[in-house]
This record gives C-alpha cells, sequence and structure tokens, in this order.
C-alpha cells in the first residue's frame, strides 16, 4: 500500500523491528514490570489495610508513601510499557514537560487561591 | 525497539525537512499529543477531588471503608476488589506490551493471539466495574438521621450524646425491608415484640429482619456497632431523613453529594475510556486477523492503540492511589 504520511528517509519507528533474540529479551524484562507493578499494588493495599488513619502521624508518611509508590508504578508504566525510555530525548521532554509544568501549577493554584471562597460563604459541600 | 534515527546529524538537517526530528510517525506523535491533553483533563478531576476533600467541613468517607465487599462473599475484604480490578488492568496492559512486541517481530500469530487476550482482560474490567458501581448504588444497608439527641454508652460504658442529624447505619438484611418501609410500602410492617424491633414484609413469602445493631461512623475513622437497647433508642430517635446506597441527589456513604459524584464521574470517565479502548482493539485486532498490518509491511497501528491501552492503566493507577487508598 503506497502511503503519503512517510518522509522519505528510514527514520521512524515504523521500521522498528527487532529479531527474535532480541524478543526474549525484551519479554523478560516485560515480566519483570509486571511482577514489579503487582507487587507494588499488593503492598500498597496491604498497607491501606494494616494502617489505621487514626495514628495521623503515621498516617500522613504513609500517604505520602502511596503517592512515592504510584509515582513508581507511573514511571514503570510510561518508560517501559510506553516505550518513552526509548523514545529520542526531545519527544520525552515535549511530552512530560508540559505535563509537569501544568499539573504542578494547577495543585499550586489550588492550595494557595482555591480556599478563597470558603471565606465568603460556605456554599461548597 | 522505536526510534532508531538517533543517527547523528547536524541539527540543521535535522530540523531541515524531509525527516522526522522527533524520530516517530505523525500518528504515533498525535497519540502522544492527545494523551498529555487526557492527562491534564485526569488530572484536573483528580486534584478537584482532592480540593473538594480537603474544603470539606464534615468527615469524608475512606475507601478501605466504604469499598470492603466482595461478590457473593459476606464479610468484609478492605480494597481487595479494587485491587483484582487494578490487577486485571495491569495484566491487560503487559497482554498489550506483548502484542506490541510480536508487532515488532511481524509476526501475524503472536498479535492476533496478544491483542485477543487484551481485549478479554478490558471485559473483565469492565464488568467487574459494573459489579462495583452496582454494589455502590445499591448501598450496603441504609442510614437515616437522628431526629433527636441521643445517649448511648460506648465501649468502656462511658455515656456519650449523639447530636441530631447524626447518620445512623442499619445491616443488610435490615436495611432491605426499611427501603420498602421508608417508602411507604404498606406490605411492610414495624413490629415489636417484647422489645425485639422488626421489619415485616407480608406478601407470596414473608421475610423479616430483626434489628441486631446499628452501626455509627460506618464510613469513617471509628466505626462502632450498637446492639440491645442503645440500637432501639437509636431507632426509636430516627427522622423520615432515610438514604440506600447512592444516586445523583443523595448518599449513604457521605453528607456531602460531590463524594458519590466524584465517584461517579472520575471512575465513569475512567470507564468510558476503558470502553472506547475495548472497541478500537477489537478494530486493530480484526485488521490484524484480516492481514492487513501484514500487506502495510508494518504493525505500527497496534503500537499506537497500545499507548492509549497503556495509559489508561497508568490512569488506573492514579485513580486507585488517590480516589481509594488516600
Amino acid at each position: 500500500m503506497e502511503r503519503d504520511d512517510l518522509i522519505v528517509n528510514d527514520s521512524y519507528s515504523l521500521n522498528a523491528t527487532h529479531s527474535e533474540e532480541a524478543g526474549v529479551k525484551i519479554r523478560k524484562n516485560i515480566i519483570f514490570v509486571t511482577v514489579l507493578l503487582t507487587a507494588i499494588t499488593a503492598v500498597e493495599v496491604a498497607m491501606g489495610i494494616i494502617f489505621k488513619r487514626a495514628e495521623t502521624y503515621t498516617w500522613e508518611a504513609i500517604k505520602w508513601t502511596f503517592v512515592v509508590l504510584t509515582l513508581v508504578k507511573a514511571g514503570y508504566i510510561v518508560m517501559s510499557f510506553m516505550h518513552l525510555g526509548e523514545e529520542k530525548s526531545v519527544l520525552k521532554k515535549s511530552i512530560l514537560l508540559p505535563y509537569v509544568m501544568f499539573i504542578i501549577y494547577l495543585f499550586y493554584i489550588l492550595a494557595t487561591e482555591g480556599f478563597g471562597h470558603l471565606f465568603n460563604h460556605n456554599s461548597f459541600h | 525497539m522505536s526510534g532508531h534515527s538517533n543517527d547523528n546529524v547536524s541539527s540543521k538537517e535535522l530540523w531541515g525537512g524531509g525527516r522526522s526530528p522527533y524520530g516517530i510517525s505523525y500518528g504515533k506523535m498525535y497519540m502522544w499529543f492527545f494523551l498529555v491533553s487526557d492527562a491534564l483533563t485526569f488530572g484536573g478531576l483528580l486534584s478537584a477531588y482532592g480540593f473538594s476533600r480537603s474544603a470539606s467541613e464534615s468527615p469524608w468517607p475512606i475507601g478501605e471503608q466504604v469499598f470492603r465487599a466482595l461478590p457473593g462473599l459476606d464479610g468484609q475484604y478492605p480494597l481487595i476488589y479494587v485491587a483484582l480490578m487494578t490487577f486485571i488492568l495491569i495484566v491487560s496492559s503487559v497482554t498489550m506490551v506483548l502484542a506490541v512486541e510480536a508487532g515488532h517481530r511481524n509476526d501475524k500469530r503472536g498479535v492476533i493471539r496478544w491483542m485477543l487476550a487484551t481485549i478479554v482482560g478490558g471485559m473483565f474490567f469492565l464488568g467487574s466495574q459494573a459489579w462495583e458501581w452496582s454494589h455502590f448504588i445499591h448501598g450496603g444497608g441504609g442510614s437515616f438521621l437522628l431526629a433527636k439527641e441521643v445517649t448511648i454508652a460506648d465501649e468502656n460504658g462511658t455515656l456519650y450524646t449523639l447530636p441530631v442529624g447524626e447518620p445512623i447505619f442499619m445491616d443488610h438484611h435490615f436495611g432491605e425491608l426499611a427501603e420498602g418501609y421508608a417508602n411507604g410500602d404498606s406490605n411492610v410492617v414495624l413490629e415489636n415484640d417484647h422489645g425485639h424491633i422488626k421489619l415485616v414484609q407480608y406478601g407470596e413469602h414473608t421475610h423479616e429482619a430483626e434489628l441486631h445493631s446499628l452501626t455509627i461512623d460506618k464510613y469513617i475513622i471509628g466505626e462502632r456497632e450498637v446492639s440491645g437497647d442503645d440500637a432501639a433508642q437509636l431507632w426509636d430517635a430516627r427522622s423520615e431523613s432515610f438514604k440506600f446506597g447512592a444516586n445523583m441527589h443523595e448518599n449513604e456513604y457521605a453528607m456531602q453529594q460531590s463524594y458519590a459524584n466524584f465517584f461517579f464521574f472520575i471512575t465513569g470517565f475512567h470507564g468510558f475510556h476503558v470502553f472506547s479502548g475495548v472497541v478500537i482493539n477489537i478494530i486493530i485486532f480484526l485488521m490484524a486477523l484480516q492481514g492487513v498490518f501484514e500487506k502495510r509491511g508494518h504493525y505500527e497501528m497496534v503500537e499506537k492503540v497500545g499507548l492509549y491501552w497503556h495509559f489508561i492503566d497508568l490512569v488506573w493507577v492514579f485513580v486507585f492511589t488517590f480516589f481509594y487508598l488516600i
């Protein structure tokens, strides 16, 4: 099939093929990431069940552990399953930077300005 | 695997046209850009959830108290069902990455096999979510609000007073009949047999449920069961305000309707992504089956839908943490 969306030279992932031997190695890595993601989820659930929220000081630490573990999981999904780790760094940056920038801005603006309405009227329930 | 255009070229040549500076086709690039914008949507939703929660004045329900049922089983299994759903989604993400890997080897049979497994996994997740929604909507027995103050004893025998408007939770069996009673079903009658309060539903088969115990603070910290005379006192102090499960107007889980609404919207929006992902996967599966990609000489379409599918898994990881765990 003739395609008109291709640029003449071969600088594309379209042509990214690999051999059987490479495939074996890649699959090994996939299994490793699977086991890791499942283990992290199991640890999170166990922590959620074991630690009681009444102990506020511990719970604060647990909450942040959840956030860190989630980011680790997300990192493995994006870098390994979505292959972003193997893309060119300019692509990596153009995907990750806008997201990181906007989401940090969103958190910042919510945390600093978001509660202003509470001083005027108490209707947010 | 991908992006092997890392050959050293000058930046003038790289950006001078005629080649892809990112080393990927436009289809894949726009899938990535779409995912970034979609991720911002979910980021916004979860931020709004967190904001709403921290701005809330009455206690917010906690995940391991609300989501602790398993289909067909009695008893409490905090977060186990949600963990199972997470596992299903992770596994279907793995089968998808195996389909992409098979595509890189131009292994048509491998692509077909793993795509099929991914579709099955996606359907399992959708089914699980349907059950979870059904359980959330039907609720765990319902609640009523106190019409007047009630003084009861805690575990140590110390008396304390529950204020007007305090929600009191019924168990599953009593709540089932209480729903008919609260809705004015004339077949359901409240009977008091020597201090044993029970609801009886007359009909072809007569059902009855005795008030054994009531629960305070069921979905927040400090859940406690009250039985005997104290339970009877609480029942007698009930107001007309009963709530059973959740809908778009009220819910038994929290005083704030925003809790139920966020549940419906965040998991619903994610579930809709899963649904469309399954549909797209089926289309790509059929195309692979027909040999379209074999003729084309590459399986990049599998990679593109793979990106979307992994993204669904990625979003769920965050929903799992911020909605259910924290």
